[in-house]
């Protein structure tokens, strides 16, 4: 209970809600299957200081923070000290960036300094003053032109290049959500991209390899991912999500906007169906008088030509980048967004490949967690704090060094 | 290689240069041209055309055309581009004399005034009339010049696009974020009047000089001949170690080029490369190679030339075409034309056909109204049609607004679709 090494806390201060995911990462030895993330806590509070993504009330957020950090513990048992802190917001970009460097060994070896420094020279962007860098992703390495090096290390050439994903943001506000959780007490191990993180948590390997898109469809935002080659090649941010859809009900119906958000849980729907036509509800007040009548096909039209626009503009980005044909694996959603009844079948049309909804996938633990989409990008932080862990413990200390060689050695003998 | 054999080619005959016929129209287009008779344009002769008779006195330049009627009393068009119209309407055969001879028509306006808007498009159909290539540079005024203005400015800028070869227009709004706070009221003017003057200079310069890659007016011709196409332009220099690098930056940066958004649309875009003699050919291809990547679906015109007097600096300019076509099918129009469409409420059309001439009946007509009180009567009943932000944003009123590709994504969708609830 009080080693707290293999605990990784993912924490996403989101528009609807404030997820904290509490997981232990196992060591399954030599089998790799077995070795994973279990999630063994969640907590969970309705956020009230955050719009589109992003602090606009920081005291309010603290607040929830604090209650949904508090929950997790005590499910989980344990004491959280440092978290995986997901971002997103309209301001978050990625672009590709390409990094050159010349091979000049006599031998014409690439090393890993080679390596390094072309790594270097591709982080080396030209960001606006006012922005920092999320992630920078490797994606493939170059020799002499030649495509799809994963290790080049080794290979001989004269020239080495590699293409970056770089994910960038707006410094201030990136702060501004640390400094929330710095204020608690609590350390930020990373920052991590809310769209990245999602897809972490629903992509195996194969899907990555033969293209996908993860459409996380937020209170606020809908961030988006796409991988084509096991590698990410696009993200992106679209600063409209569920609240839109509840803002236009509550325009459209002229009802509040709590009462909107109501009706879209429970008569919402992504199409518009033919029983729907004419078909009413009836709003009442606490004491059972009525109070307005609202027709349903109003509201699932409204509703359906939201989502429809948004699947379009992301559908037309990534027209515009040609990535549309990549994408063999299909569309995977989730996010609060990805509930609506009958949204893959609006998706469908518009992306013209086949959607589904996502599933976490070698996460175990609560089961109530895992089957949830608006819990997935909590789990895909935690994972992604996993990772990094694992990544730490993969360059072991000479002590460790020496035991595992030993180790090795007397198995064989 | 090319530039050398291109030059081999040029020395033992060299192409005849086109007679060029600059005319500044209207007040501001008289002031204009005073700028520019001042200026490098040697070869080229010079016209001014406008109603009033003292800002005519005043200019310099060798050929004055008033236009008058008894009708008008001396008193100009009075700020209405129709009177404008008829003015030149009635005095066709004068301009399309004042053409004859030229190969090439610059009209220089300022757009949102009586003779600006209204003679501009007849000159320029006068022009196309007497066979030459015309291209007219226009200030469209800043917004605080009111409303009408702008219609005026907008209804003639259409028109002139109908007309015209090529219309190279200076939104005089968006030089604000070029100029600083404390500029007078006099050097802005300055300013933008320079702006535009460098854009006719560029256009010269690429006619007229001896190029390391030169550009033949037949080029020219080619490229913007019957495009009736608006055009943005923007002039950069740098100098130093890094300027081509530097150069590209700026320009991708100019406020005139939407922040590089316009190379992008554009169809047809036109480079004039100038440097000192250490002008080198791989600073030229750098240059080059960003800005077509910048342009995928444009064509490109370019052309480098020597000047010796820019020693060690590099000077550029690019005139970017959008085509009239390919702009109606953009949804997403720049705020300051959705503004002023929004205002007149009836302008959607895009290619607005040339406007016919009018009857000896109509003309008259037009000429004796007299004052604001014969305005048009719609025009007092386009306060219904401003753009009024009426839909409320309700939660996200005070967020910052999410606009894609000019759209506020805030405002719920079904509204901007115009999909009706019944």
């Amino acid at each position: 209970m009080f080693d707290n090494s293999n605990i990784i806390v993912g924490l996403e201060i989101g528009t609807s809600k404030i997820c904290a995911v509490v997981g232990e990462s196992r060591e399954g030895g030599a089998d790799p299957a077995k070795s994973g993330l279990n999630i063994i806590g969640l907590g969970q509070a309705r956020s009230r200081g955050v719009r589109k993504g992003e602090l606009v009330d920081a005291q309010q957020a603290e607040e929830d923070v604090r209650n949904a950090i508090v929950e997790a513990e005590q499910m989980a048992d344990v004491e959280i000290r440092s978290v995986y802190l997901g971002v997103t917001g309209g301001h978050i970009r990625g672009f590709n960036n390409r990094g050159v460097h010349p091979v000049v060994s006599a031998d014409r070896e690439i090393t890993e300094d080679d390596v390094q420094d072309v790594i270097k020279n591709a982080k080396a962007i030209n960001l606006p003053t006012e922005n920092s860098v999320v992630h920078a992703i490797r994606q493939h390495f170059f020799v002499d032109g030649q495509d799809g090096v994963t290790n080049p290390v080794g290979m001989l050439g004269s020239r080495l290049e590699v293409d970056m994903h770089v994910v960038h943001g707006n410094t201030n506000r990136l702060q501004n959500a640390i400094r929330l959780v710095k204020g608690m007490q609590l350390e930020v191990d990373e920052i991590v991209f809310n769209g990245l993180a999602s897809s972490l948590a629903l992509l195996t390997n194969e899907q990555k390899e033969l293209g996908a898109l993860v459409i996380d469809i937020g209170g606020g935002t809908t961030d988006y991912v796409v991988y084509t080659d096991g590698v990410i090649k696009h993200t992106g941010v679209l600063a409209v999500g569920g609240d839109h859809v509840s803002n236009d009900l509550a325009y459209g119906l002229k009802v509040p906007l709590s009462r909107a958000e109501k009706l879209k849980l429970e008569h919402g729907s992504a199409l518009v169906d033919d029983a729907a036509k004419g078909q009413t509800v009836t709003i009442t007040n606490e004491l059972g008088l009525p109070l307005k009548t609202v027709n349903i096909e109003h509201l699932r039209r409204i509703m359906s030509l939201r989502l429809e626009e948004i699947f379009q503009l992301v559908t037309q980005d990534l027209e515009q980048l040609g990535l549309l044909d990549y994408l063999r694996a299909g569309v995977f959603l989730c996010g609060g967004g990805a509930r609506v009844p009958h949204i893959a079948e609006l998706a469908e049309p518009i992306l013209q490949m086949p959607v589904s909804l996502g599933q976490t996938n070698s996460v175990s633990g609560l089961k109530s967690a895992l089957g949830q989409p608006e819990f997935v990008t909590g789990i895909g932080l935690a994972k992604f704090g996993s990772f990094k862990a694992r990544k730490r413990e993969g360059r072991p200390s000479l002590a460790q060094g020496i035991k595992g060689a030993l180790g090795r050695f007397l198995q064989r003998s | 290689m090319k530039a050398k054999t291109e030059n081999h080619a040029a020395v033992p005959q060299p192409a005849p240069r086109p007679a060029v016929k600059i005319f500044g129209v209207g007040g501001a287009g008289v002031q204009l041209l005073d700028m520019v008779i001042g200026g490098e344009f040697t070869g080229a002769s010079y016209a001014v055309i406008d109603t009033d008779g003292p800002s005519l006195a005043a200019s310099p330049a060798p050929v004055k055309i008033q236009l008058e009627t008894k009708l008008l009393r001396g008193l100009g068009t009075g700020g209405d581009p129709e009177r404008g119209r008829a003015l030149a309407e009635e005095q066709f055969a004068t301009l399309k004399t004042a053409c004859e001879g030229a190969t090439v028509v610059f009209i220089l306006a300022g757009l949102g005034g009586g003779a600006g808007s209204g003679i501009s498009s007849v000159l320029a159909r006068a022009g196309k009339e007497a066979g030459a290539l015309v291209l007219a540079f226009v200030t469209l005024p800043f917004a605080c010049e009111g409303n009408r203005r702008q219609q005026q400015a907008q209804q003639g800028l259409d028109e002139l696009k109908a007309v015209a070869d090529g219309v190279i227009c200076l939104p005089n709004q968006k030089t604000f974020k070029l100029i600083d706070e404390n500029t007078s009221v006099l050097d802005t003017f300055r300013i933008t009047g320079g702006l535009l003057l460098e854009s006719v200079r560029g256009v010269w310069r690429l006619l007229t000089r001896r190029g390391l890659i030169q550009i033949h007016f037949d080029d020219l011709r080619a490229l913007v001949h019957d495009r009736h196409s608006e055009s943005v332009f923007a002039c950069i220099e740098t100098s130093g170690a890094a300027r081509s690098r530097e150069i590209v930056e700026k320009l991708l940066a100019h406020p005139l080029l939407d922040e590089g958004r316009a190379l992008a649309e554009a169809d047809a875009v036109l480079v004039s490369l100038m440097g000192g003699k250490d002008l080198t050919m791989a600073e030229v291809n750098r240059v080059m190679e960003q800005i077509s990547r910048q342009c995928e679906q444009a064509q490109i015109i370019m052309g480098a030339a020597v000047d010796e007097t820019l020693k060690n600096r590099l000077c550029i300019t690019v005139i970017a075409a959008k085509n009239a076509v390919a702009r109606a099918e953009v949804p997403a129009d720049t705020p300051d034309q959705t503004l002023s469409r929004g205002a007149s409420g009836r302008m959607a059309a895009h290619a607005i056909p040339v406007a016919p001439p009018l009857n000896l009946e109509q003309r008259e007509q037009i000429m004796s109204r007299r004052g604001a009180r014969v305005r048009k009567p719609g025009s007092k009943m386009l306060q219904t049609q401003l753009p009024l932000a009426i839909i409320s944003k309700g939660r996200f009123d005070k967020s910052e607004p999410t606009i894609h590709k000019g759209e506020d994504l805030d405002i719920p969708t079904y509204i901007r679709r115009g999909v009706a609830l019944n």
